[in-house]
């Protein structure tokens, strides 16, 4: 650990740039701003919220670069270590636009123009990896941009209309040469630091080296995504001083499938796991694809989002009603906790100082085991939850044999609905059964009123959820969702 | 329409739908915005300290921390401002700062500002400031200042008729009150300004502002210098919708003071919720009515009250009150009317010019009365439309304020419509749809949108523009309109390069600038096609007549001979290139720079009578709108969207489409997910993109079909016949609205209308369905 450790290594396109002395708090977007004059990336909201400000940051994988939109505006300067940040500055080559660019031209894409850097560079990473557009992927990818000129037709049309042109481009040409940089970057620390501003971001690559940074500084942040975390710094403007990224942790990175479970590293993103849990609970789907934006499913993970213990975020309440558990470690020690005991108050959790998430055990699915997950929130993408229910059922013999229910927006932390379950549990699953079980919600919630809903409301809509349930398993017919329409 | 002999030569001509003319700038970053300016050296980043309560008197306002902070260099308070300290633009009211022992009159008020060497430290230091309060009692939410009479300008009353008899002949009436939200423009770039003192006093502005003239003369006032002495500069914005027609002044005009004050440049930027809370939206509005009909669905009579929520001060809510009230009618003939427009004050953020302009709040009004007589009658919605649009017939074309319907485009027009989006076979198969799924209920909605075209303010319905043609006969051109996304650049360069006959690339539209054209107005009510193109061909023609003068006189041929065409000019048996002629005209020494002016004729209206013709023309439309709505959560979607806009004859047909789908989406955002939250405290809650919800990628509709009326000119003499496009397509989404509604109302197969304020959040529309159950 000498001197030369103190520095973190990226490329921008495909130089080389290694900072040293650049405030750790520093955000990528202040970063290009405001130290490289790189301004063609915008700051709309400084939250994450309007995609203004997507960047795209190469990884290797394999022999290849895998291209993910992220907010630029909410990742920490230091989290480029190893890896390729691409801007909208680096598509046009000399006159000639990128087609993705030329795309957007033709079709009438842009107005005021200042959401369309980033639009444009999540349509690049949609464009690397996308074989073939497809209308509900493009939203799927864009539902982070917001545009407050066209209405988005053009910008759809554009979606398609990228793919006229093929794909290879002046960064296809250069993926090896920047998968060998990049592989080179990453062997040369164990754990990259930057020191500046009596500030500190260390970005370990092993489990053991973060065990001992947090035990060495239990004040430390955790970044785990840092998509809620660095708001702390753009909008409270507040100064961390320690911050330690997960996001190198080697074994912090891994989605391993036992014999009765999967097993989620703390430092996976939703994206990571997507496909793992949807192939598990594949009602998922539509609840991880609303998480958020594409920006936010690229950068944040599933540790992140219990840990920090949101009362609002969609995945703990997810977790309670699969019976999943978390792996916690301090130092050398491990221990095991099903995750709703990890919630102890509003944003107080089971944690001990130095301790930290180190694994998400998800029990898999059984054929007999029934699973729902609804986001109820105002805006159907990009939106956080007024109430998010999820539902694990159990029927034999037309009788509730087993049921978890739990719900995130309902209380002061994500929670099962014990009163509810117990209305439910050993009765025959009909109408009037369900309808009581409503009623009993009532002895589990006392919901908030705020501006994304009122207590009347979320009580209500998170009762007829139950409902919900109780008709979508009664007949496949009828589509019961308004996202599966049109 | 104009017409060009080179159609496939010449491009860029009117009437094309060409690119804006910064496309590949936006899409490759290239396109500067004010923050993406290159600062002088040693620029100095200001920042605003906010007030955090809504009303009181400011007790103690102790900045001492602030200026003992880091990288802190300035402290500008109102006892610093050497000019003048309220900034109000048409009325006073608007305090650039409030001082210690002032009043507060909104959660966000600025009390002070700094400049600092970054921009974090700048923010960081204006939280530091220590300010205690004597709390006042805030009134909210707008039913408190209604029943004080509190309002920040005279209630205005318009009639025609005598509405009671009307009300008492008819043979049903109906009562009822609603209330309709505001909205947060959302511009995605945000407030911000860069001034650079110059000598003789003067400074250089550079600001995203719709109103160049009004932020250089605001400036030129508090800094106690002549107007001529500032020069304010806009190229482009990222966005502004209303909301930096006045708003974009007050940190323009504290980061000049702070420049001056220095003596180095200073850059101020708000950050997104301190935007969100210290700068105005659309009014929300409480709507009361009285309405009577007849039997055949026709209005007899209407009474209604328009209140506006105004927030602390006049602003422009006079004109925006009387627009809603110019709009109250929408596309309908009201026999008999008297409508009265409150301008309530509350505690709250001075609210603003957002699209639509007070438009939208009284279209929406009209249309939830219609809807309710047709629910009343047991008649579709369409059918009570038709029967009351204005018509050809002497006795049904005069609007309640006496401007006569002179071309009556809407019935047609919704003719068209309803068959082009099959209009009746989907009504049926919705009404199917309904009657077998009971917590799925599909709504369709037909709504017109009829909207006066002007500055209601007569004085504002004028333009300037500047032309030079260059020895390469490349041209310069500018004019008093700003570029706000809308295209305006690209439109009035069409314009010129159809006067020329030259390619649009031959011009060069610059920035917005006060040393070029002078007393601009606004850009806003839609107006800037119809005044700033008319400014510059007005400009073009003056340079080409000289030209076709120089051509007689030099070559001995007839004017008729002088033909400007395919980027070439023939004179008699003789042709040049462009190039060559101007540089032909040049050694003769002809002017080749000449201003171009405009001002709309026709209009006038008396306050004293509420009569007269404040508009010069409507602008009309109609859409379709399909949605679905999930009865046990409130959930919707829009699956469907059919729209036809009467554009006159389009100067560029891809620009207008894409501002009457950005319009309809934006709109569909006010009236559903668009929700503004203010506490009891008065703070708005709603102030981030966290919280407030703009439509997402996929809230356009899966199928969603836009026209352009063809072959109906502008019967006015306007630019090549078109018309305005900005603002009219936002109301469209009142079918949106009007949609979800009818799918409530077929809970209970169609007997009863729905209440629903505005927007129809999920909670709303839930309550709204429970409510219909329990009928």
């Amino acid at each position: 650990m000498g001197f030369e450790n103190r520095v973190i290594k990226f490329l921008l396109n495909q130089t080389e740039y290694q900072l040293r002395d650049i405030d750790p708090n520093t955000t990528v977007l202040d970063y290009l701003r405001e130290h490289l004059h790189f301004v063609g990336t915008k700051e709309g909201c400084a939250s994450g919220d309007c995609g203004a400000c997507t960047v795209v940051v190469g990884e290797p994988c394999d022999d290849k670069i895998y291209y993910k939109s992220i907010n630029s505006c909410i990742t920490p300067v230091g989290s480029l270590h190893g890896k390729q940040l691409i801007t909208v500055e680096h598509l046009k080559q000399g006159k000639q636009l990128h087609p993705v660019q030329q795309a957007m031209v033709n079709c009438h894409g842009s107005q005021c123009g200042f959401c369309t850097p980033g639009f444009v560079m999540s349509m690049f990473a949609y464009r690397k990896n996308n074989v073939r557009p497809e209308r509900q992927s493009v939203i799927e990818a864009l539902g982070g941009n917001l545009c407050r000129c066209t209405g988005y037709k053009p910008i759809i049309e554009a979606a398609m209309q990228m793919y006229r042109s093929p794909l290879e481009d002046q960064f296809s040409l250069a993926e090896s040469s920047v998968v060998e940089k990049l592989k080179a970057i990453r062997q040369q620390q164990a754990t990259a630091e930057l020191s500046a501003a009596g500030k500190t971001y260390f970005a370990p690559d092993n489990v053991a080296a973060l065990a001992d940074i947090l035990l060495k500084y239990p004040q430390a942040k955790l970044v785990a995504g840092g998509t809620d975390l660095i708001l702390d710094i753009t909008q409270f403007l507040k100064e961390i001083e320690v911050l330690v990224s997960t996001s190198r942790v080697e074994e912090l990175k891994l989605v391993e499938e036992t014999e009765s479970a999967i097993e989620l590293g703390a430092a996976v993103t939703y994206i990571e796991a997507r496909q793992a849990l949807i192939a598990q609970y594949p009602d998922l789907h539509e609840l991880i694809d609303r998480l958020g934006s594409r920006q936010i499913r690229n950068q944040g993970t599933i540790g992140g989002n219990v840990g920090n213990a949101s009362p609002i975020g969609d995945m703990p309440p997810v977790l309670i009603a699969l019976g999943a558990s978390l792996v916690l470690r301090r130092g050398d020690e491990s221990r095991q906790i099903p995750v709703e005991d990890y919630f102890i108050a509003y944003k107080k959790t089971a944690l001990q100082d130095s301790e930290f998430i180190e694994r998400i055990i998800v029990p898999k699915a059984k054929p007999e085991v029934q699973f729902r997950a609804y986001k109820i929130s105002k805006r159907l993408e990009d939106d956080i939850s007024a109430s998010c229910g999820a539902f694990r059922l159990q029927l034999d013999d037309g009788l509730v044999k087993s049921i978890d229910i739990a719900f995130g927006g309902m209380a002061e932390i994500p929670k099962r609905a014990t009163h509810c379950e117990q209305a439910l549990i050993g009765q025959p699953w009909n109408d009037s059964t369900v309808r009581n079980a409503m009623i009993e919600l009532e002895k589990d919630f006392t919901p908030l009123s705020d501006f994304r809903a009122s207590a009347d409301y979320r009580l209500k809509v998170s009762q007829n959820l139950l409902y919900r349930l109780y008709l979508e398993l009664q007949s496949s017919a009828e589509q019961m969702r308004v996202t599966h329409y049109g | 329409m104009a017409k060009s002999s080179g159609v496939a030569q010449v491009n860029g001509l009117a009437g094309q739908g060409v690119k804006h003319e910064s496309a590949h700038k936006h899409v490759s970053g290239e396109a500067v915005y004010v923050d993406d300016q290159l600062a002088p050296a040693n620029v100095l980043y200001a920042y605003v300290g906010l007030s955090t309560v809504a009303h009181g008197r400011v007790t103690r306002l102790d900045l001492s921390r602030v200026k003992a902070a880091e990288g802190v260099v300035e402290i500008l308070t109102l006892d610093d401002v050497p000019g003048h300290k309220d900034i109000g633009p048409v009325f006073p009211g608007d305090p650039l700062m409030v001082n210690e022992g002032g009043e507060i009159e909104f959660y966000g008020q600025v009390l002070f500002a700094v400049a600092a060497t970054s921009q974090r430290l700048a923010r960081s230091a204006a939280r530091l400031a220590e300010v205690e309060y004597d709390t006042l009692e805030a009134d909210v939410r707008i039913e408190q200042g209604l029943d004080r009479n509190s309002f920040v300008r005279p209630s205005h009353t318009q009639k025609c008729g005598d509405a009671t008899q009307a009300l008492r002949d008819a043979d049903h009436r109906l009562q009822g009150e609603m209330h309709i939200g505001g909205q947060e423009q959302m511009y995605l770039e945000g407030q911000a300004s860069l001034c650079i003192p110059a000598e003789d006093d003067g400074m250089l502005v550079y600001t995203s502002s719709q109103n160049p003239t009004e932020g250089q003369k605001l400036i030129a006032e508090v800094l106690n210098v002549p107007i001529n002495r500032v020069t304010v500069d806009m190229r482009r914005m990222g966005g502004g919708f209303g909301g930096k027609e006045t708003h974009a002044n007050q940190w323009a005009c504290l980061a000049a003071l702070l420049a001056r004050k220095t003596g180095r440049a200073v850059k101020i930027r708000l950050a997104r919720a301190d935007d969100m809370l210290a700068t105005g939206k659309r009014h929300h509005f409480f709507t009361r009515y009285e309405v009577g009909f007849n039997d055949d669905g026709r209005i007899a009579g209407l009474d209604m009250e328009l209140s506006g929520g105004c927030g602390m001060s006049p602003d422009l809510s006079d004109a925006i009150v009387d627009r809603a009230m110019f709009h109250s009618d929408n596309a309908y003939f009201l026999p008999a009317a008297h409508i009265v427009g409150h301008r309530v004050k509350t505690h709250t953020v001075t609210n603003t010019a957002f699209r639509g302009f007070g438009g939208p709040q009284g279209m929406v009004s009209i249309e939830n009365i219609i809807d309710n007589i047709a629910r009343a009658l047991g008649r579709d919605p369409l059918e009570i439309r038709k029967c009351n649009f204005y018509g050809d017939d002497d006795n049904r074309n005069v609007t309640h304020y006496g401007q006569k319907v002179e071309q009556h485009i809407i019935p047609d027009l919704v003719d068209r419509l309803e068959k082009t989006s099959d209009y009746q076979l989907r009504r049926r198969q919705i009404t199917a749809f309904n009657k077998i799924n009971t917590v799925f209920k599909k709504g369709l909605a037909l709504t017109p949108v009829k909207f006066g075209i002007s500055f209601t303010v007569t004085h504002l319905n004028q333009a300037g523009a500047l032309i030079h043609i260059y020895t390469d006969g490349s041209i310069h051109l500018n004019h008093g309109g700003t570029e706000m996304g809308q295209g305006l650049f690209t439109k009035v360069a069409q314009i010129v390069a159809n006067e020329f006959q030259v390619d649009i690339d031959t011009i060069n539209c610059t920035a917005t600038r006060t040393d070029k054209v002078p007393n601009a107005s606004p850009t806003a009510a839609s107006s800037g096609s119809d005044l700033n193109g008319m400014a510059a061909r007005d400009a073009a023609q003056k340079i080409k007549r000289r030209m076709v003068m120089f051509a007689v006189e030099h070559f001995g041929v007839r004017e008729d001979e002088v033909i400007f065409a395919d980027n070439q000019v023939s004179i008699g048996d003789e042709v040049m290139r462009f190039s060559e002629f101007a540089q032909l005209v040049y050694m003769n020494r002809v002017s080749l720079s000449a201003t171009g002016y405009y001002r709309t004729p026709k209009i006038h209206y008396d306050r004293e009578t509420a009569k007269g013709r404040p508009f010069y023309y409507y602008a009309n439309g109609a859409a379709v709108s399909e949605v679905l709505i999930d009865t046990l959560t409130g959930e919707n979607k829009v699956l469907r969207v059919d729209i036809c806009q009467d554009v006159g004859d389009s100067i560029n047909p891809a620009i207008d489409i894409g501002q009457v789908e950005g319009a309809f989406i934006q709109g569909m955002g006010w009236l559903t997910t668009e929700e503004l939250v203010w506490g009891e405290d008065g703070r708005l809650q709603t102030m981030n993109m966290a919280g407030y919800k703009i439509p997402a990628i996929g809230d356009t509709p899966p199928e969603f079909n836009v026209e352009l009326l063809p072959d109906s000119p502008n019967l006015e003499a306007t630019i090549f016949h078109s018309k305005a496009v900005g603002e009219p397509p936002l109301m469209l989404a009142i079918s949106v609205w009007s949609a979800i509604r009818d799918a409530i109302s077929s809970i209970k197969d169609y007997r009863y209308s729905p209440s629903l304020d505005a927007p129809a959040t999920p909670e709303r529309i839930l309550a709204a369905c429970e409510e219909m159950q329990d009928r």
